[in-house]
């Protein structure tokens, strides 16, 4: 008996001896290009906060919390972090609002579900230079499909035109936003509906509650959830945004959509201010780790209850 | 009743039940909503077959003139040619490479026991959190160090680990039943070759996942690419693209026949892949 007891905790010891050996084998490489690309920059990344340096010369002084000072000083920087809030409101508020109608309007539909869903869901695996391009002609003075369609109807389009307007440019921007981020809201928002049980709306159904009460008291109160994880993501990825901006308006006119990707891109690879433009990214990134930490709370507590 | 007249009844009856009189608002709501959605595609796929004099005339959303030459020319002004190869190494090397590593990893953290691995496991998931704009600046001084601008390990080797696809795969992992390890090893398996034999073999559909997700963030990447090269013959598509864009860009449908030809791997992409990239999209909200 002992003999065969000591066989197996031989055998186990053996084994875990070979998952260890297994697992430097299969973590070496992902170690260490994370140590490498990941784990490095982001320490490098703070060091540069604190420094003042362009990144080519010899010299390269420590100026502290300087930078964050500077920073938080600077009109150009407080108007990004605003014009990156709008953005991030309106494209949140479209985005997942829109999409909760047209989820329920699938859901509610069983021929060309797919089709739609298809049709919706194109724009947000398509490039974001190759869309933002295309949005630029859509909405070219004189010439672009939205000036010619407003011109049908005898509306007279703004000068100077949407993208040089700083009214509108705004605007636009968030109109493409939305746009390309529709359909990943909606899929996530027909999945929450596959989970509602239809005997809930049979029972209010039954109780005389019309289409709109029901969307009003149970559809919308048991997608909440989702509503607010779809909310936090959408604020996440919109203080994240670069490219469609770069093309759009490239931050134009007057600074009117220079969201803060594009100002810390700027700073760095065009006025060559690194500590400037790595304190930048950490204040992106202290919003993006609240927000986070805000959906953690929400639903990682969710997930250990159940 | 024979069984085709009883399919076709039935068809009938769930015809009628299922397109009720009453949906076709709603059909129209979709219809409209989907119109939209796509004008801008319709808008760009017509330029790019016009001729250049016809431009600014009707119609606007589809084409009636088919002038291919559209592409030629456009593929000649730019080295298209180079980006499309550039863009597909790049995007061939991540790929590959982000499901290899990211299988293997999650085959460690789901399957075998080692010491300091919940920590490590914890990392990963830290550092997700930490947005590319934090390590851009010195992910690009380490790739300058290293004498690496404009080369393709410039573009690959930093990305070639995905901690959501590690993610993704890890809980995949943890669904395949041990006894098959067991069993294999008692028939004198190694622990990796359970990886190789047992793992890889059952994880299809989630290798495929994660496969469209590299590729379409591969292909679609911007700024990586706009900060580690200079030199034209190392731009990606899309960098051409936007590049293409500030030279050409009153002569719009040269430009649309370049935004077409950049655009359509990826839609094809997803339209190949659509059911399992659906899919995993749609379990991020069931997660909760």
């Amino acid at each position: 008996m002992s003999l065969f007891r000591n066989a197996h905790s031989r055998w186990q010891r053996a084994n875990r001896l070979g998952d260890l050996n297994t697992a430097l084998i299969a973590l070496a490489p992902v170690v260490l290009l994370f140590a490498i690309f990941n784990i490095y920059p982001i320490v490098y990344s703070g060091y540069l906060s604190l420094m003042k340096w362009d990144g080519l010369s010899a010299d390269r002084t420590f100026v502290g919390l300087d930078n964050y000072q500077e920073i938080f000083n600077s009109p150009i920087f407080l108007n990004s972090l605003i014009v990156t809030a709008k953005y991030a409101i309106g494209v949140t508020i479209l985005g997942v609002g829109l999409a909760l109608i047209v989820a329920v309007l699938l859901n509610s539909v069983v021929r060309g579900r797919t089709l739609y869903r298809t049709l919706y869901f194109i724009p947000v695996v398509t490039s974001t230079i190759a869309i933002a391009i295309v949005w630029r002609l859509l909405m070219a003075p004189g010439f672009g499909y939205a000036d010619i369609v407003l011109r049908n109807m005898g509306i007279t389009p703004p000068t100077p035109s949407w993208l040089r307007n700083p009214t509108w440019a705004l605007y636009i921007v968030i109109l493409v936003g939305t746009w390309k981020r529709l359909g990943f809201n909606i899929v996530i928002y027909m999945a929450g509906l596959q989970g509602i049980p239809g005997e809930y709306y049979d029972a209010a159904k039954v109780d005389g509650a019309g289409p709109f009460a029901r969307f009003r008291y149970i559809t919308v109160p048991l997608l909440s959830q989702i509503t607010l994880l779809l909310v936090i993501m959408s604020i996440i990825d919109a203080f994240l945004i670069f490219d469609v901006v770069y093309v759009l308006t490239d931050g134009g006119p007057i600074g009117t959509t220079e969201v803060i990707g594009l100002l810390l891109y700027r700073q760095a690879f065009r006025y060559f201010d690194l500590g400037s433009a790595s304190a930048i990214g950490w204040v992106i990134f202290a919003i993006v780790f609240m927000a986070t930490l805000l959906q953690w709370r929400l639903f990682g507590l969710k997930e250990n209850r159940t | 009743m024979s069984v085709s007249e009883r399919i076709s009844s039935s068809a009938a009856t769930s015809f009628a039940r299922h397109i009720p009189w009453s949906s076709l608002p709603i059909h129209g709501l979709l219809l409209a909503g989907a119109v939209v959605m796509i004008v801008p595609f319709m808008w760009m796929l017509t330029l790019s077959l016009k001729p250049a004099e016809l431009t600014h005339t009707e119609p606007y959303l589809i084409p009636t003139t088919f002038q291919w030459s559209n592409y030629t020319e456009a593929w000649a002004a730019a080295s298209f040619e180079r980006y499309y190869l550039n863009s597909a190494i790049m995007t061939l090397g991540i790929t590959v490479g982000q499901v290899i590593f990211s299988s293997l990893a999650a085959f460690a953290f789901a399957r075998l026991e080692f010491r300091g691995k919940e920590v490590l496991f914890l990392l990963f998931l830290g550092t997700m959190m930490v947005p590319f704009h934090v390590i851009l600046i010195p992910s690009y001084l380490i790739i300058r160090n290293l004498g690496w601008t404009d080369t393709f390990q410039a573009l690959i080797i930093p990305r070639l680990i995905s901690a959501f696809g590690i993610f993704l795969l890890r809980q995949y992992y943890h669904n395949i039943p041990r006894e098959l390890d067991e069993a294999a090893m008692m028939d004198g398996c190694s622990r990796l070759g359970t990886w190789w034999r047992i793992v890889l073999p059952l994880s299809g559909p989630a290798l495929a996942t994660l496969a469209i997700f590299a590729f379409l963030f591969a292909w679609n990447d911007f700024l990586w690419p706009l900060v580690v090269t200079n030199d034209p013959d190392m731009r990606t598509v899309q960098l051409g693209l936007a590049m293409f864009q500030g030279r050409y860009g009153t002569q719009w449908t040269l430009l649309m026949a370049g935004t077409v030809s950049a655009t359509v791997p990826t839609i094809l992409a997803f339209l190949v892949g659509q059911r399992w990239f659906i899919a995993s999209i749609a379990q991020t909200g069931l997660k909760g």
